[in-house]
């Protein structure tokens, strides 16, 4: 549905968006991540046709934005950066007149209005003046208006910011649930977010994509992914002359995958195993956990809890944004 | 610059029109739900009201005609139609609402149109509630209606070119204030251009050819043709033109905002 290619924007001598190239089929939504001023919003404005790209190729639905916009901006809704609305029409007026520019009239538009209005919760404020609105109404209203027309494309810049715990559930429900339709795109600051709905991510960090991947991948490149845990039962104790700690960890550092088996608590006795392989395939992490499995089956071990990590994305996000080493080992201390 | 897209977009097909229509009647919305629009209705009876009657004399004149009248219009105008339109733009762009009007399926010319169409509206419809100064006329009198008519079309076209030459300011700045100052200024600029007191002091240096070509620039060289009840190609096409060149400018400036 969207296909992009080599997209570049310049404004004056700065950079904006400096070559960025995917493409969005029906079915996915596509989260986009990135620090502050990274060319998200800048990607998405240009998507629907609102700015003209510097250079690069974009067609929404086989339309090309650029020279065909109006065919193209049909198929596309939009929530555009901090939902700017009309402060001087009610919630009504303005659902009316969004549908009616979308060419709905009569009973369609009607209908139309009714069907964003129980979606979005606005029933309460449906004839109230958009400037006496909170925040989250506001932003619903705003994103209302982006699905009038059921669109086939839905282009959302930050959906939940600004929004209470609730609203924010009540929103990616919606996103996730409209996804299996449409082509959605969608950025965040919120990478929890991007796990509980995309089926992909993409980084961009300087006007350029950085990473790209289902959010599990994404995460199976943090430091920590593939590491074991393992807490013994209260009460194990080791032979008589060294502790339980040091015997557990000789042995399990013994097996092949693993590179170092470090000691992180006492009571109850709880190691840490940092894998060898930077195979971040999921296969791969199963492997080791069977392995630290068997050995305590042979060893007469009672587990409580034995976990593999499956990573972080936000310290993949941390990792590939600040390629300043100090600057990583820095958060990296804050995150402990 | 794309003429052949050019071309394409200012076409009228029916699906133009409903999109400038609904965005009109969106902005004609606007002036009623906030004050600007009563204000400007109110005032504008209000002075021109106290011009004719009070500044100008028009009892004494002891004629019945509405050139009293009608000779305040460039001066009401110059504060009072940059007032209605200098938000016209630049709220938009303010507000962000701009992001969402032209990512609609509609080309920005519509979104213009539109705009222009429902301001104007506002100033006819003040325009059309002085209908009481007529029926005093012809009551007091027998005034040549048709000189009134044509001045009313004079007036209301002279309306027009200063909202396009606001709306086009407007389309510059976020700042209301600033775009109010700006199309003051032009404004005032196409008065004087043909102002008497202003010519007559250019005739004393420049030759006649000159002043005159400088003059034709001006509002009042056609709006006081057409106040004698002249209803001349020359000057509505004078006044249409202005609206036309200004309207494409707002959309070459809208353009280059958005190319950043």
């Amino acid at each position: 549905m969207i296909k992009v290619r080599n997209l570049k924007k310049h404004f004056g001598p700065k950079v904006a968006v400096n070559g960025i190239s995917f493409s969005v089929e029906k079915g996915e939504v596509l989260g986009f991540l990135g620090p502050n001023g990274a060319g998200k919003s800048t990607t998405m404005r240009m998507i629907t046709g609102f700015i003209p790209p510097t250079d690069g190729e974009i067609s929404v639905g086989g339309f090309d934005v650029l020279t065909n916009p109006i065919p193209a901006k049909r198929l596309i809704g939009y929530l555009p950066e901090n939902a700017p609305l009309y402060g001087d029409m009610s919630v009504c007026a303005f659902l009316s007149f969004a549908a009616e520019m979308r060419g709905l009239t009569g009973e369609a538009k009607k209908k139309a209005v009714h069907r964003v209005v129980e979606m979005c919760f606005l029933e309460r404020v449906f004839h109230q003046s958009v400037e006496t609105l909170s925040k989250g109404y506001r932003h619903r209203t705003c994103f209302a208006q982006s699905i009038i027309h059921d669109p086939e494309v839905l282009i959302m810049d930050e959906p939940t910011d600004g929004l209470d715990p609730n609203q924010k559930h009540e929103v990616r429900t919606l996103i996730r649930t409209m996804g299996e339709k449409k082509a959605i795109i969608f950025s965040t600051h919120i990478l929890e977010e991007v796990e509980a709905v995309c089926t992909r991510a993409m980084i961009i960090d300087r006007g350029q994509v950085v990473a790209n991947g289902t959010p599990a991948d994404l995460k199976r490149r943090s430091e920590n992914a593939g590491v074991v845990t393992l807490r013994f039962a209260e009460g194990y104790s080791g032979s008589q002359n060294s502790p339980a700690g040091t015997v557990a960890a000789g042995k399990l550092g013994g097996i092949a995958g693993v590179k170092l088996a470090t000691v992180v608590g006492e009571k109850p006795l709880t190691l840490r195993l940092v894998p060898t392989s930077k195979d971040a395939s999921a296969g791969a992490h199963a492997q080791l956990a069977r392995e630290v499995h068997e050995l305590a089956v042979r060893e007469g071990w009672k587990l409580e809890e034995l976990h593999t990590e499956e990573g972080r994305l936000d310290e993949v996000f941390r990792a590939i944004t600040l390629p300043d080493s100090n600057d990583s080992k820095d958060s990296k201390k804050e995150a402990a | 610059m794309n003429w052949k897209q050019l071309a394409l977009d200012l076409q009228l097909d029916p699906v133009s029109l409903r999109n400038i229509y609904t965005i009109a009647r969106r902005e004609a919305f606007g002036f009623f739900a906030s004050p600007v629009a009563y204000v400007f209705i109110v005032i504008f009876l209000l002075l021109s009201g106290f011009f004719t009657f009070m500044a100008s004399d028009w009892f004494g004149m002891g004629q019945a005609s509405l050139e009293r009248f009608f000779m305040w219009h460039p001066w009401l105008y110059l504060f009072l139609v940059p007032a209605v339109g200098m938000r016209m733009w630049s709220e938009e762009r303010r507000l962000g609402t701009i992001e969402l009007l032209l990512t609609l399926p509609i080309t920005p010319w519509q979104a213009i149109a539109g705009k222009f169409l429902a301001s104007w509206a506002v100033l006819a419809l003040a325009l059309v509630l002085t209908f009481p100064m007529v029926i005093t006329v012809n009551y007091l009198g027998s005034p040549d209606n048709g000189i009134i008519f044509a001045a009313y079309i004079g007036s209301l076209l002279m309306a027009g070119a200063y909202l396009a030459v606001t709306a086009m300011t407007s389309a510059m700045t976020r700042n209301q204030v600033v775009s109010f100052i700006i199309s003051v200024v032009i404004c005032l600029f196409l008065i004087l251009a043909g102002w008497p007191p202003v010519t007559n002091m250019l005739i004393g240096w420049a030759s006649p050819a000159v002043v005159e070509t400088i003059a034709a620039f001006s509002v009042m060289t056609h709006f006081m043709s057409l106040q004698k009840g002249v209803l001349d190609t020359r000057d509505l096409l004078y006044f249409l033109s202005i609206v036309g060149f200004c309207l494409f400018s707002t959309s070459v400036i809208i353009r280059a905002h958005r190319a950043g």
